[in-house]
């Protein structure tokens, strides 16, 4: 059974949103990493917009613009969200105050949670639809986006999964380096549904040569290695040339194999 | 929704090692919770595991061994869940099972520790401190599909206090999508100065055992908890019926004092198990014993049921075990209905008398066709559960 992806976006070093990425992942234009910082989310409160950490306007970025794009307002269907580190600034903060013996901020301590990123989503959005929150270190991507077909399939419903990591600061980071910040969106729909960008088929496979197929783009390989959301350019590059392509995220010692097949022409969005 | 049968169970908390040893202390009300004595903290009381004290993990998987692994590790091998999954894992082969786990902090007593143990001069974490496998979210998903020796998917749902409640769900949708056969599901969570120094920031630790609904209840007692149950379309044993889950796009900390989010959670879950509220015999609430949560969930239970389904929450005997929370209270719904056991609320002097729902405070005897378990967490998140006797008993 295949779902279809409705909408795409991305956040990345180099890779300011789809509009900008897509050509570069097409190979149209070459990939320069240039110093862009992240527009700041207008869908939170300013009071919120001054809590929210950067992995948490990250995730936010990336689920709007997906929304946008498939033309579903924003918190409007359940979601997926799922990073490997989290908020890794907050994590640091509090374990330094704990080491410290110093009182631990209530904000801060609420803002660690794994969730974070899907509460501010719902409360930006007003949203009371389901969402859950993925873990699964740098098998993340595959983790979540088998979770995520899982569910458009087995509710028959559209789905937004937000899958997105920032660097760790030190002294954490030197115990799992990770480049950014890098986020993706994709809104998902049941296979059924007309238009939208390709159709994918998603399963898991044991495996004893597990690996992420790399990006096409010599210029990506090393970014895609070096963030846990990352490892979703192979499938980013896939969506913006409009191609078939079956690609395999690693799980582990297992592979989360993707089928993809482009929409038809007709309806395959341009931009 | 199809049933999923609960084809092995196991649950370790401050009340007792196992399922037997659970129930026995539900059905003597004798609560597990006692003064803080973890670290150098001592707010509040806690629900300490006092097993773990002596647990050590296989020297195969030492890179895993910090607090919460050997709390997992303790509660695989406890009621013979290990040797249950090893049964599955020859009917179904080890890749299509899969290990899908809720905690909220992991092993991040681990990172504490090597927080503490950074050299002044270069601040750097000390080189044996494995983060991966320890203190990161997904250690425990790795370290209980090596234990058990599975190669199917994996996955942490860290959903706050409702994580391992969510995996149910998570589950659930894995296996009707055909993604996988089975599922190990559950989670834990442990003590730690993050949790027991981040609620004590917010003024939510009381300074006696917790005393959810009381009228003069005061905050949570925070515990450590981990459970397993093994999912499987067909079996004996207690089954999930039906699921609900919301957001209650509101607070980050704070529930939606109008109890939108809960309700919708509740009402998702009679619809998906086809059940009507009146199915529903009784309902274990989250009822952490904050003064907001409690009060949220009055006004859901009375909302969705009405005034006369009993309710109760079990947190008075074994703290709040954080996000291992829904794991523990899915388990103590099974031993509800196989013991025909309602556990009043323990610790409660004088209910709220603003209170309208049937809050139990004695233990009463009597069928448990179907109970309805609720968890809530940080985020605004809702989980509802409910389970039964599976089909043909």
């Amino acid at each position: 059974m295949t779902v279809v992806v409705a909408g795409v976006s991305v956040w990345g070093p180099g890779l300011p949103g789809w509009a900008a990425a897509r050509s570069i992942l097409r190979g149209a234009e070459e990939y320069v990493v240039t110093d862009v910082s992240l527009p700041p989310p207008d869908l939170l409160s300013a009071n919120e917009r001054r809590r929210a950490g950067l992995a948490t306007r990250l995730a936010l970025f990336v689920a709007q613009q997906a929304s946008d794009m498939a033309g579903t307002r924003p918190g409007s269907i359940p979601s997926v969200f799922a990073t490997s580190n989290g908020d890794g600034a907050v994590v640091h903060t509090i374990l330094e105050a704990l080491a410290a013996h110093q009182p631990v901020s209530p904000t801060q301590f609420h803002n660690s949670v794994h969730n974070a990123a899907a509460g501010y989503w719902s409360i930006a959005t007003g949203s009371q639809q389901p969402t859950t929150c993925i873990a699964g270190h740098d098998s993340t991507a595959g983790a979540a986006l088998l979770k995520a077909v899982a569910e458009v399939q087995a509710e028959d419903r559209p789905l937004l999964l937000c899958v997105y990591d920032v660097p760790l600061p030190p002294p954490l980071d030197a115990k799992h380096p990770t480049d950014g910040p890098f986020g993706v969106g994709l809104l998902l729909v049941p296979g059924q549904a007309s238009g939208g960008i390709a159709r994918i088929a998603v399963r898991y496979a044991n495996s004893t040569s597990a690996a992420d197929v790399l990006p096409r783009l010599p210029a990506l390989q090393g970014l895609a290695g070096g963030n846990p959301a990352a490892r979703l350019l192979r499938l980013l590059e896939t969506l913006a040339r409009g191609v078939p392509d079956t690609l395999s995220l690693s799980l582990l010692d297992g592979r989360v194999e993707v089928r993809v097949e482009p929409c038809s022409p007709a309806v395959t969005f341009s931009n | 929704m199809q049933p999923l049968c609960l084809t092995a169970t196991t649950v370790v908390s401050a009340i007792g090692c196992g399922m037997t040893a659970t129930a026995a202390a539900l059905r003597s009300r004798r609560g597990g919770l006692r003064p803080c004595d973890f670290g150098d903290m001592t707010d509040g009381y806690i629900g300490r595991v006092d097993a773990l004290d002596t647990h050590r993990l296989p020297s195969t998987l030492r890179r895993f061994d910090c607090r919460n692994n050997c709390l997992a590790d303790l509660a695989l091998h406890t009621d013979g869940f290990a040797s249950a999954v090893a049964v599955a894992r020859h009917r179904y082969g080890a890749d299509r099972i899969a290990v899908i786990l809720g905690t909220s902090t992991s092993g991040i007593l681990s990172g504490e520790q090597a927080y503490q143990a950074r050299k002044p001069a270069t601040a750097q974490l000390p080189e044996d401190f494995d983060y991966t496998h320890t203190h990161d979210m997904f250690s425990l998903a790795d370290f209980v599909r090596s234990a058990l020796d599975l190669h199917g998917p994996a996955m942490v749902v860290s959903t706050a206090c409702a994580s391992s409640a969510r995996t149910f769900i998570d589950a659930y949708q894995m296996i009707a999508s055909g993604m996988c056969d089975a599922a190990v599901v559950g989670g834990a969570d442990s003590l730690c100065g993050m949790t027991l120094r981040g609620f004590a920031s917010l003024d939510l630790i009381s300074p006696v055992a917790c005393r959810p609904c009381d009228a003069e209840r005061d905050g949570i007692s925070i515990g450590e908890a981990a459970g397993f149950a093994l999912l499987e379309c067909d079996g004996n044993g207690p089954a999930l019926l039906g699921y609900g889950a919301s957001s209650d796009g509101h607070h980050m900390s704070a529930p939606h004092p109008g109890a939108v989010g809960a309700i919708a959670a509740m009402r998702a879950a009679l619809a998906t198990g086809g059940l009507s509220a009146d199915e529903i015999d009784y309902v274990n609430l989250h009822g952490t014993g904050t003064r907001a949560n409690d009060a949220m969930e009055d006004i859901a239970m009375v909302e969705v049921f009405g005034a006369a389904t009993p309710c109760s929450s079990t947190k008075g005997w074994t703290g709040h075990t954080l996000g291992a929370c829904g794991i523990l209270e899915a388990l103590v719904a099974c031993l509800c209905i196989e013991h025909r056991l309602m556990p009043g609320c323990l610790n409660v002097t004088a209910l709220d008398p603003d209170f309208r729902a049937r809050v139990l405070t004695d233990n009463e005897q009597g069928a448990v066709r179907r109970v309805m378990s609720n968890s809530f967490g940080f985020g605004g998140i809702n989980c509802s559960l409910i389970f039964g006797t599976s089909v043909g008993e």
